[in-house]
Protein backbone atom coordinates (compact mmCIF):
# COMPACT_ATOMS: atom_id res chain seq x y z
CA UNK A 1 0.00 0.00 0.00
CA UNK A 2 1.34 3.32 -0.97
CA UNK A 3 1.93 5.89 1.91
CA UNK A 4 0.27 8.72 -0.33
CA UNK A 5 -1.67 9.15 -2.74
CA UNK A 6 -4.15 11.47 -4.43
CA UNK A 7 -7.86 10.49 -5.10
CA UNK A 8 -10.10 12.08 -7.61
CA UNK A 9 -12.95 9.91 -5.69
CA UNK A 10 -14.09 10.16 -1.94
CA UNK A 11 -12.19 9.46 0.43
CA UNK A 12 -12.82 6.39 2.36
CA UNK A 13 -11.89 7.60 6.25
CA UNK A 14 -13.20 4.23 7.84
CA UNK A 15 -11.30 2.39 5.23
CA UNK A 16 -8.23 3.96 5.85
CA UNK A 17 -8.29 4.31 9.40
CA UNK A 18 -8.40 0.58 9.80
CA UNK A 19 -5.24 0.16 7.60
CA UNK A 20 -3.66 1.53 9.97
CA UNK A 21 -3.77 -1.21 12.49
CA UNK A 22 -0.90 -3.51 13.70
CA UNK A 23 -0.10 -5.05 16.37
CA UNK A 24 2.78 -3.40 17.74
CA UNK A 25 0.81 0.17 17.68
CA UNK A 26 -1.10 1.04 20.81
CA UNK A 27 -2.27 4.46 19.61
CA UNK A 28 -3.61 5.49 15.87
CA UNK A 29 -4.04 9.53 15.06
CA UNK A 30 -6.54 10.55 12.63
CA UNK A 31 -6.75 14.12 10.87
CA UNK A 32 -9.65 14.99 8.27
CA UNK A 33 -9.40 18.23 6.73
CA UNK A 34 -12.95 19.64 5.65
CA UNK A 35 -14.26 22.04 2.72
CA UNK A 36 -15.31 24.70 5.63
CA UNK A 37 -18.11 27.43 4.28
CA UNK A 38 -15.48 30.49 5.23
CA UNK A 39 -12.00 31.99 4.22
CA UNK A 40 -10.65 35.13 5.39
CA UNK A 41 -13.99 36.75 6.00
CA UNK A 42 -15.86 35.59 2.56
CA UNK A 43 -18.95 32.42 2.17
CA UNK A 44 -17.45 29.74 0.53
CA UNK A 45 -20.07 27.56 -1.71
CA UNK A 46 -17.00 24.68 -2.65
CA UNK A 47 -13.94 23.80 -3.89
CA UNK A 48 -12.32 22.73 -7.29
CA UNK A 49 -8.48 21.07 -6.08
CA UNK A 50 -5.51 20.81 -8.97
CA UNK A 51 -2.34 18.34 -8.54
CA UNK A 52 0.49 18.31 -10.34
CA UNK A 53 0.43 14.08 -9.74
CA UNK A 54 3.72 12.72 -10.48
CA UNK A 55 5.46 15.33 -8.60
CA UNK A 56 2.86 15.65 -6.01
CA UNK A 57 2.83 11.55 -5.31
CA UNK A 58 6.89 11.68 -4.86
CA UNK A 59 6.80 14.77 -2.70
CA UNK A 60 3.98 13.59 -0.62
CA UNK A 61 5.57 9.84 -0.22
CA UNK A 62 9.06 12.10 0.49
CA UNK A 63 7.12 13.71 3.58
CA UNK A 64 5.39 10.25 4.51
CA UNK A 65 9.05 8.69 4.59
CA UNK A 66 10.47 11.79 6.78
CA UNK A 67 7.85 11.48 9.43
CA UNK A 68 9.12 7.43 9.76
CA UNK A 69 12.22 8.85 9.93
CA UNK A 70 11.64 11.79 12.44
CA UNK A 71 8.89 10.26 14.61
CA UNK A 72 9.15 6.28 16.33
CA UNK A 73 5.70 5.02 14.37
CA UNK A 74 4.02 2.45 13.10
CA UNK A 75 2.23 3.17 9.59
CA UNK A 76 1.67 6.50 8.48
CA UNK A 77 -0.37 7.33 5.20
CA UNK A 78 -2.03 10.24 3.66
CA UNK A 79 -4.61 10.74 0.46
CA UNK A 80 -5.50 14.15 -0.88
CA UNK A 81 -8.72 14.84 -3.19
CA UNK A 82 -8.84 16.47 -6.45
CA UNK A 83 -11.09 17.79 -8.93
CA UNK A 84 -14.60 19.76 -7.32
CA UNK A 85 -15.06 19.28 -3.52
CA UNK A 86 -18.53 20.98 -1.94
CA UNK A 87 -19.10 22.19 1.50
CA UNK A 88 -18.60 19.76 4.53
CA UNK A 89 -16.56 17.22 2.14
CA UNK A 90 -13.15 15.28 3.22
CA UNK A 91 -9.96 17.09 1.43
CA UNK A 92 -7.28 15.04 2.99
CA UNK A 93 -7.14 12.81 5.50
CA UNK A 94 -3.98 11.68 7.48
CA UNK A 95 -3.06 8.67 9.64
CA UNK A 96 -0.93 7.51 11.76
CA UNK A 97 -0.26 4.53 13.98
CA UNK A 98 2.39 3.92 16.77
CA UNK A 99 3.69 2.38 19.62
CA UNK A 100 2.41 5.24 21.93
CA UNK A 101 0.42 8.48 21.42
CA UNK A 102 2.93 11.24 21.62
CA UNK A 103 4.90 9.94 18.38
CA UNK A 104 1.70 9.39 16.61
CA UNK A 105 0.12 12.88 17.09
CA UNK A 106 3.55 14.56 16.34
CA UNK A 107 3.61 12.66 12.97
CA UNK A 108 0.12 13.34 11.90
CA UNK A 109 0.67 16.85 12.54
CA UNK A 110 3.80 16.96 10.78
CA UNK A 111 2.63 15.24 7.87
CA UNK A 112 -0.09 17.50 7.50
CA UNK A 113 1.82 20.41 7.75
CA UNK A 114 4.63 19.81 5.28
CA UNK A 115 1.68 18.73 2.90
CA UNK A 116 0.36 21.99 2.84
CA UNK A 117 4.02 23.42 2.54
CA UNK A 118 5.61 21.18 -0.18
CA UNK A 119 3.21 19.06 -2.22
CA UNK A 120 2.08 20.70 -5.38
CA UNK A 121 -1.61 20.71 -5.16
CA UNK A 122 -3.74 23.87 -5.57
CA UNK A 123 -7.08 24.90 -4.09
CA UNK A 124 -9.46 27.26 -6.30
CA UNK A 125 -12.31 28.88 -3.88
CA UNK A 126 -15.36 29.39 -4.91
CA UNK A 127 -17.80 32.42 -3.20
CA UNK A 128 -20.99 33.08 -2.50
CA UNK A 129 -20.96 35.98 -4.44
CA UNK A 130 -19.53 34.49 -7.65
CA UNK A 131 -15.91 35.17 -7.11
CA UNK A 132 -13.09 32.65 -7.16
CA UNK A 133 -9.86 32.70 -6.73
CA UNK A 134 -6.50 30.59 -5.77
CA UNK A 135 -5.03 30.59 -2.34
CA UNK A 136 -1.99 30.61 -1.10
CA UNK A 137 -0.24 28.22 1.87
CA UNK A 138 -1.71 30.33 4.50
CA UNK A 139 -4.98 30.29 2.86
CA UNK A 140 -4.90 33.99 1.58
CA UNK A 141 -5.81 34.80 -2.38
CA UNK A 142 -2.82 35.34 -4.76
CA UNK A 143 -5.24 37.33 -6.74
CA UNK A 144 -4.15 39.91 -4.22
CA UNK A 145 -0.31 39.52 -4.98
CA UNK A 146 0.56 42.98 -6.19
CA UNK A 147 -0.24 44.94 -3.06
CA UNK A 148 1.04 42.78 -0.76
CA UNK B 1 14.01 23.18 -29.49
CA UNK B 2 10.45 21.65 -28.78
CA UNK B 3 9.54 21.63 -24.93
CA UNK B 4 5.85 20.67 -23.47
CA UNK B 5 3.95 23.17 -21.11
CA UNK B 6 1.86 21.88 -17.88
CA UNK B 7 -0.20 25.04 -16.47
CA UNK B 8 -1.85 25.05 -12.84
CA UNK B 9 -3.99 26.91 -10.90
CA UNK B 10 -3.72 31.08 -11.95
CA UNK B 11 -1.29 30.13 -14.37
CA UNK B 12 -3.51 28.07 -16.10
CA UNK B 13 -6.32 30.46 -15.77
CA UNK B 14 -3.96 33.03 -17.83
CA UNK B 15 -2.55 30.80 -19.95
CA UNK B 16 -6.22 29.66 -20.96
CA UNK B 17 -4.67 25.94 -21.57
CA UNK B 18 -3.92 23.56 -19.37
CA UNK B 19 -0.76 22.53 -21.58
CA UNK B 20 1.16 23.82 -24.77
CA UNK B 21 3.78 22.34 -26.81
CA UNK B 22 5.97 25.18 -27.82
CA UNK B 23 9.31 25.91 -29.71
CA UNK B 24 11.80 28.12 -27.63
CA UNK B 25 15.51 28.59 -27.78
CA UNK B 26 15.08 29.95 -23.89
CA UNK B 27 18.68 29.20 -22.28
CA UNK B 28 17.47 28.07 -19.17
CA UNK B 29 13.90 27.86 -16.95
CA UNK B 30 13.95 31.53 -16.27
CA UNK B 31 14.55 33.01 -19.83
CA UNK B 32 11.67 30.22 -20.39
CA UNK B 33 9.21 31.50 -17.79
CA UNK B 34 10.09 35.34 -18.94
CA UNK B 35 9.17 34.41 -21.93
CA UNK B 36 5.62 32.92 -21.09
CA UNK B 37 5.38 35.18 -18.93
CA UNK B 38 5.26 37.70 -21.40
CA UNK B 39 3.20 35.69 -23.77
CA UNK B 40 0.37 35.19 -21.83
CA UNK B 41 0.88 38.05 -19.23
CA UNK B 42 0.56 35.92 -16.10
CA UNK B 43 0.80 38.22 -12.73
CA UNK B 44 3.10 36.22 -10.85
CA UNK B 45 6.47 36.69 -10.57
CA UNK B 46 9.50 33.99 -11.52
CA UNK B 47 10.00 34.65 -7.71
CA UNK B 48 6.97 33.03 -6.47
CA UNK B 49 7.25 29.57 -8.00
CA UNK B 50 9.10 27.24 -8.26
CA UNK B 51 10.03 25.18 -11.65
CA UNK B 52 10.35 21.51 -12.05
CA UNK B 53 12.00 19.81 -15.40
CA UNK B 54 10.57 16.36 -15.92
CA UNK B 55 8.71 15.20 -13.06
CA UNK B 56 11.14 16.13 -10.26
CA UNK B 57 11.94 20.11 -8.69
CA UNK B 58 14.62 21.93 -10.46
CA UNK B 59 16.81 25.05 -10.24
CA UNK B 60 15.77 28.35 -12.11
CA UNK B 61 19.34 28.15 -13.97
CA UNK B 62 18.47 24.93 -15.12
CA UNK B 63 19.68 24.00 -19.14
CA UNK B 64 17.02 23.22 -20.88
CA UNK B 65 16.98 20.59 -23.40
CA UNK B 66 14.63 18.91 -26.44
CA UNK B 67 11.66 16.90 -25.38
CA UNK B 68 11.70 18.41 -22.21
CA UNK B 69 8.72 18.88 -20.01
CA UNK B 70 8.72 22.36 -17.45
CA UNK B 71 6.43 23.12 -15.11
CA UNK B 72 5.88 26.03 -13.23
CA UNK B 73 4.30 26.11 -9.61
CA UNK B 74 2.62 28.91 -8.51
CA UNK B 75 2.50 28.73 -4.27
CA UNK B 76 0.54 25.91 -3.30
CA UNK B 77 -2.56 25.54 -0.94
CA UNK B 78 -3.55 22.03 -0.84
CA UNK B 79 -4.72 20.55 2.82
Amino acid sequence: MVAFSISEKPIDAHALGASLADAYAGASVTFEGWVRNHNEGRAVTRLDYQAYAPLALVEGERIVAEASARFPIVIARCVHRTGTLLIGDLAVWVGVSAAHRGAAFDAARFIIDEVKLRVPIWKNEHYADGESGWLYPDNTPVATDASR
Amino acid sequence: MNLQILYFASLRDQAGRDAEAIVSSAQDASGLYAELKTRHGFSLDQGKLRVAINGGFAEWNAILRDGDEVVFLPPVSGG
